[in-house]
């Protein structure tokens, strides 16, 4: 009765670059039900990358069948896949990608004004100031990205990806560019987030942020190699916490 | 459906460059100002040259006399003398259509009145001329046939001749020196302007050509001969008859050249024009590349602004940009730094038209369709040089778009 919001069944991507053959993903099937919060793990060249772009539906598989929500996405053309972007997904990046000399505000709209809807500046305005406070950002909506922490500036980009109201959230590397402190407070938006039923897909290589979500599917060689839940859960308020206390052990001790 | 938007998020782009997008219009700024302007003076000119011609009088054919060889120096037209009075009377006799006969005997002086002098051209002519010449009196009365019969010291002056010898006086009815003679102004003339060639025609002597001939130029032969035919039909046939009155009286036989050359209004209005047609074109040719230059600048901004937003295009499709609204972005970006360059470079083309005619005196005709055409060109100019960069930014792969370094 739950079906799954993302189904692969035996999907393969393999690329052609010259004479040689690179079979990137070799046959993944998976399943990811509506709340989870998945971490997608794995060393370079596991084919990670290269699942969570057709994941995004940046990228079609070479075979096998996607399910997103029920539809098969696996033979879409670009702009059906843009729309399926704009409307299904919300995306995270590692470097946040946010538009240089243009506001947090102008940065979150980016999304509504290639939607179905035609919306009024105002409307625009609203559902991301909207928004925008939801991610604690409150008073920054005129800032520019330079004007803004790495932290911020995620949280801008995590803004901008739920502004369409997705199914499932992507995120590629979301704590790559951030201090330790910042990356569990990004973990607790992400957490905060999937409480609400969102669902989360994030690719880390750090074990330490993949133990904030529920599930870890590990990559190795185009395959999954192990795929289990999180035994040991960090909550981003607990983490908070203990760094705050080292923080002053280290303090006593000085 | 969402072409609205496409035009906000263009305009957001270009804002966010503002420097950027301003020099890069200026370079069609330029170059639409510098078509519009040196067209503008180009057809100026070629209106002036037209408006000069007709001055000279409709439906008119001249008769200069040959020129000479004396001691290798060449006289010029005019120079031999071999035109005579008599000439000009078998003209007005023989040749059908012909209205009007002016015999023409040109030559300068220093004239005086009173204590003032000035060095003018005086002309002998016949009563004729003020209509061949279409050429009213602004005061007094021309010269008569009697006047001319009898070689009288009278003349008629123009408006610059006027106001240098006699200041604010009415000259009418006062006496002009000229080589000592004593002459009587009898008119004025309205003012007519700068000649095709330059020289003030309003700074001028006229008098009956038997009185230039006796009592200022000497001699007795006529520089040319103005005639006038009835209508622009019996330019040619006149034209025809006039050679072969003049080979025949001048005893010119079989193919030996004439001694003398006739030319008709329309000859000397198409050289004319013809030469400020190539003027316009040169002048429009030389502002039409920098136009294009300016649309190269248009073409090379954008795609540097392709590459440097290699991102940003990359992250604009991940959240659901189709190829085509980049491709219309982009396009949007070009052909408005073209139109808004086109608008500017208009004004701008006006505005240094009308600087150019009142400090130089240059005339210039702007055509609203001149206007219409460079505006259009402007926003082709975006079109044609915006496509390229536009199309390499939709069709870029949105994963290498967002790794983009």
């Amino acid at each position: 009765m739950n079906a799954p919001v993302v189904q692969l069944i035996d999907v393969r991507k393999t690329y052609r670059s010259g004479e040689m053959e690179v079979h990137a993903v070799r046959g993944v099937s998976l399943e990811i039900h509506r709340g989870e919060f998945v971490a997608l793990m794995g060393s370079s060249g596991s084919g990670k990358s290269t699942l969570m772009n057709i994941l995004g539906c940046l990228d079609r598989p070479s075979a096998g069948r996607y399910l997103l929500d029920g539809t098969d996405v696996s033979q879409l053309n670009r702009d059906q896949l843009a729309d399926i972007r704009n409307g299904k997904l919300g995306f995270v990046f590692q470097s946040f990608n946010l538009l240089p000399r243009t506001s947090a505000r102008e940065n979150v709209e980016l999304p509504l004004l290639y939607g179905a809807r035609n919306l009024t500046g105002q409307e625009l305005r609203a559902k991301a100031d909207h928004v925008l406070s939801s991610v604690g950002l409150e008073g920054r909506e005129d800032h520019h990205p330079s004007q803004l922490s790495g932290g911020q500036q995620q949280r801008v980009a995590i803004a901008r990806a739920l502004i369409n109201e997705p199914e499932v959230l992507l995120a590629d590397e979301p704590t790559g560019n951030l201090d330790s402190r910042t990356s569990i407070e990004i973990m607790g938006i992400f957490q905060e987030l999937n409480d609400r039923g969102i669902t989360v897909i994030m690719v880390t290589h750090e074990p330490d942020i993949a133990s904030f979500a529920q599930r870890n599917v590990v990559m190795r060689d185009g395959l999954v190699r192990s795929d289990r839940p999180v035994t040991l859960r960090a909550t981003a308020a607990d983490e908070l916490l203990k760094m705050v206390s080292v923080d002053q052990l280290a303090a006593l001790e000085s | 459906m969402r072409f609205g938007s496409t035009f906000k998020v263009a305009f957001r782009a270009l804002r966010r460059n503002k420097l950027r997008s301003a020099l890069t219009a200026l370079g069609i700024i330029i170059g639409v100002g510098a078509v519009i302007a040196m067209v503008g003076i180009g057809n100026g000119a070629k209106a002036q040259v037209q408006a000069q011609i007709a001055s000279l009088g409709q439906n008119v054919i001249l008769v200069f006399s040959g020129s000479t060889t004396a001691s290798g120096i060449r006289t010029g037209w005019g120079g031999a003398g071999t035109l005579k009075i008599e000439d000009a009377e078998a003209i007005r006799r023989e040749v059908p259509g012909v209205i009007g006969v002016s015999e023409e005997v040109v030559s300068t002086s220093q004239v005086a009145a009173g204590n003032q002098n000035w060095f003018t051209r005086v002309l002998g002519e016949s009563p004729d001329y003020l209509d061949i010449r279409q050429w009213p009196l602004a005061a007094g009365a021309p010269f008569t046939d009697q006047d001319v019969r009898s070689a009288n010291k009278v003349c008629i002056i123009g408006k610059t001749t006027a106001s240098e010898v006699f200041g604010n006086d009415d000259p009418v009815g006062q006496t002009l020196r000229i080589k000592n003679v004593p002459f009587i102004v009898t008119g004025v003339l309205t003012p007519k302007g700068l000649s095709a060639q330059g020289p003030d025609q309003d700074d001028v002597v006229i008098m009956p050509y038997t009185s230039a001939m006796k009592r200022v130029a000497g001699g007795t032969t006529l520089r040319n001969i103005n005639v006038q035919v009835a209508s622009a039909a019996d330019l040619a046939p006149a034209q025809q008859q006039i050679t072969s009155l003049l080979r025949q009286r001048h005893n010119i036989r079989g193919d030996r050249d004439d001694d003398f050359t006739v030319r008709n209004q329309q000859e000397i209005a198409e050289a004319a024009t013809a030469t400020a047609d190539v003027m316009t074109g040169l002048l429009g040719a030389i502002a039409g590349v920098s136009l294009v230059v300016g649309g190269i600048g248009i073409m090379n901004i954008m795609l540097v602004s392709v590459t440097e937003r290699t991102r940003e295009i990359g992250t604009r499709m991940a959240v659901g940009a189709h190829g085509r609204d980049i491709l219309t972005q982009f396009l949007i970006e070009a052909v408005s730094l073209s139109a808004v360059g086109g608008l500017l470079g208009i004004a701008l083309g006006v505005s240094a038209s009308k600087v150019l005619s009142a400090v130089k005196h240059w005339p210039s005709l702007i055509s609203p369709m001149s206007i219409l055409v460079a505006f259009l060109v402007s926003a082709a100019v975006g079109i044609f040089f915006g496509f390229y960069p536009a199309r390499t930014a939709a069709s870029l792969d949105p994963i290498d778009a967002l790794r983009y370094e």
